[in-house]
């Protein structure tokens, strides 16, 4: 059985449907992709699986439960973690603040501390910085704080939305360097990119999205040798 | 010198409660981007609730003021849930406007249950045996009391906002709803907590007004509500410093304009208020922030 399953999602915004009756399902394990351009309903389905939307349609499992209802605060205890497109850090909280937030449903002190440990070990920067408001970040450190924000809730699984947007072609490396080791560690990962090439490269599986439908679906290695892919997608 | 610093501790004291009214009004702009126009009937509120837990159920005053905060932060929450909630994505007229209606509501409900004619309330505290004398300035106890509590209050909230895990959630509540939910706050009940804190302050507001007023009738909140509203403008509306800081210069420039001229006293107040909003639109502790896309 599939870690989350998505089935036959229809998302609508008003009058407006953005998502047409999409089904897709990440196995434990997994860094699964969703590409496509501007306005195909990518965050639209981010949003949709950790409750900030309600679908219209369809049905969203994870681990067996039906969470299509569940309310977004009530996600992340679960074990599913949102970085959320624009990486949208608390500014005026200091960078430890940000990441304290990020385990706000768990209670025990202890493995707070140690997963806050980890995370300092993985971004030796916010250490150096956690004192400093997150808003005096670079988007690169910034990226870095959401991440490490979703982390600090020692997530089963990780929903990350353009994390490479709007950041120099260095940190974009690095931020995907982070992301195959988060999925290394044993975090499942569902990456929304418009770097299509970055995603697929790091990808196990990936689907394509245009207008509110999956149009195509396959191995992340099969789609970088896709014709129809490397037209639209890839810019070759 | 002695009058002038005479001026300057009446000043403090009424702008001590101005500070705390302001507090509500700049805690719920700050987490639910409205202004709530029935905050200064709350402090109406508060002053009946004592009334009744004192006068008419001869209550002792400890229970009496602590039954007196309770009763004005339910009712907090419920103004909220009730008529603000519904409307949280509605226009902000629709709900600037409600929040009026609300403040109508909570004066009539008053006028019919205890009617028009003031009724005069002896202060609970004993303002002469609490008095202290330094040198030739008399402090009297209501100002004493006043000064204490308020001080209290204001540290007490500036360190639940910073230090404890329901503070940082209010934090992050009010700069952003939707990463805030995904860190499994439930946004819902943060709006909830911060409704009943200024409630709560309000009624502690009240308490302290009417012991030095000693009068009661349904609008007595308007005024001191209008005046903490521009306090809380003029230190900065969503910045809590701001509003301490708003509510004490607001009472110290009231109180020094009274002495200069009885009748321009407001006029000089509300003049203060254009020329700082003229020179810095967002108040003197407020952020110059752009709407985010």
């Amino acid at each position: 059985m599939a870690m989350l399953e998505v089935k036959n999602l229809e998302v609508y915004y008003g009058m407006i449907q953005a998502i047409k009756g999409i089904s897709f399902e990440v196995n434990q394990g997994e860094v699964i992709a969703l590409i496509g351009a501007n306005g195909a309903g990518k965050t639209t389905i981010l949003h949709t699986v950790s409750g900030l939307m309600n679908s219209k349609a369809g049905s969203i499992i994870f681990e067996g439960k039906d969470i299509t209802k569940v309310p977004g605060h009530k996600i992340v205890s679960l074990g599913m973690a949102h970085v959320p497109e624009g990486r949208r850090v608390f500014s005026e909280l200091s960078v430890y603040e940000n990441l304290k937030l990020g385990a706000f449903t768990r209670e025990d002190k202890q493995e707070i501390q140690d997963t806050l440990q980890m995370v300092y070990k993985r971004f030796p920067r916010l250490e150096e910085r956690k004192k400093q408001t997150a808003g005096t970040l670079s988007g690169g450190e910034q990226q870095m704080l959401a991440m490490g924000r979703a982390l600090m809730s020692h997530p089963k699984i990780i929903l990350m939305d353009e994390p490479s947007m709007g950041l120099s072609p260095l940190y974009v490396s690095e931020i995907f360097n982070i992301i195959k080791e988060i999925s290394s560690s044993g975090t499942t990962v569902l990456l929304v990119e418009q770097n299509a090439k970055k995603a697929l490269g790091i990808a196990n599986r990936a689907y394509v999205l245009e207008t509110g439908k999956i149009v195509l679906e396959g191995n992340a290695e099969e789609l970088l040798k896709d014709d129809s892919v490397k037209k639209a997608y890839l810019g070759e | 010198m002695e009058n002038f610093i005479e001026i300057l501790i009446t000043g403090l004291r009424s702008g001590s409660i101005y500070a705390l009214i302001a507090l509500g009004y700049t805690m719920v702009y700050g987490i639910a981007k409205m202004i709530n126009f029935a905050h200064g009937d709350i402090i109406m509120i508060g002053a009946y609730a004592l009334y009744v837990f004192i006068e008419l159920l001869h209550m002792p005053v400890v229970p009496a003021v602590i039954c007196t905060i309770a009763v004005c932060a339910v009712l907090g929450i419920c103004i909220e849930k009730v008529a603000y909630k519904p409307l949280r994505k509605a226009t902000p007229l629709a709900v600037l406007i409600t929040a009026i209606g609300v403040s109508y509501f909570l004066q009539s409900a008053v006028l019919l249950i205890f009617g028009g004619t003031p009724i005069s309330f002896a202060s609970i505290i004993d303002s002469k045996a609490l008095s202290l004398k330094i040198g030739s300035i008399t402090l009297s106890g209501i100002t004493i009391v006043t000064l204490a509590v308020t001080t209290i209050s204001m540290i007490a909230l500036t360190l639940f906002i910073q230090k404890t895990k329901t503070g940082r959630a209010m934090r992050a509540v009010s700069e952003d709803k939707g990463a805030a939910e995904l860190m499994g706050i439930n946004v819902n009940r943060t709006i909830s907590i911060t409704f009943a804190i200024g409630s709560a302050l309000a009624a502690i507001a009240g308490i302290l007004y009417i012991c030095q007023f000693q009068s009661l009738k349904p609008t007595l909140g308007a005024l001191p509500g209008i005046k903490a509203f521009v306090a809380a403008v003029l230190g900065g509306i969503g910045s809590i410093p701001g509003a301490m800081l708003g509510g004490i210069l607001l009472g110290v420039i009231e109180s020094v304009s009274k002495n200069v001229s009885g009748e321009l006293a407001d006029a000089i107040v509300f003049g203060v208020l254009v020329v700082v909003l003229l020179v810095k639109p967002s108040g003197l502790l407020g952020k110059n922030k752009t709407e985010k896309v």
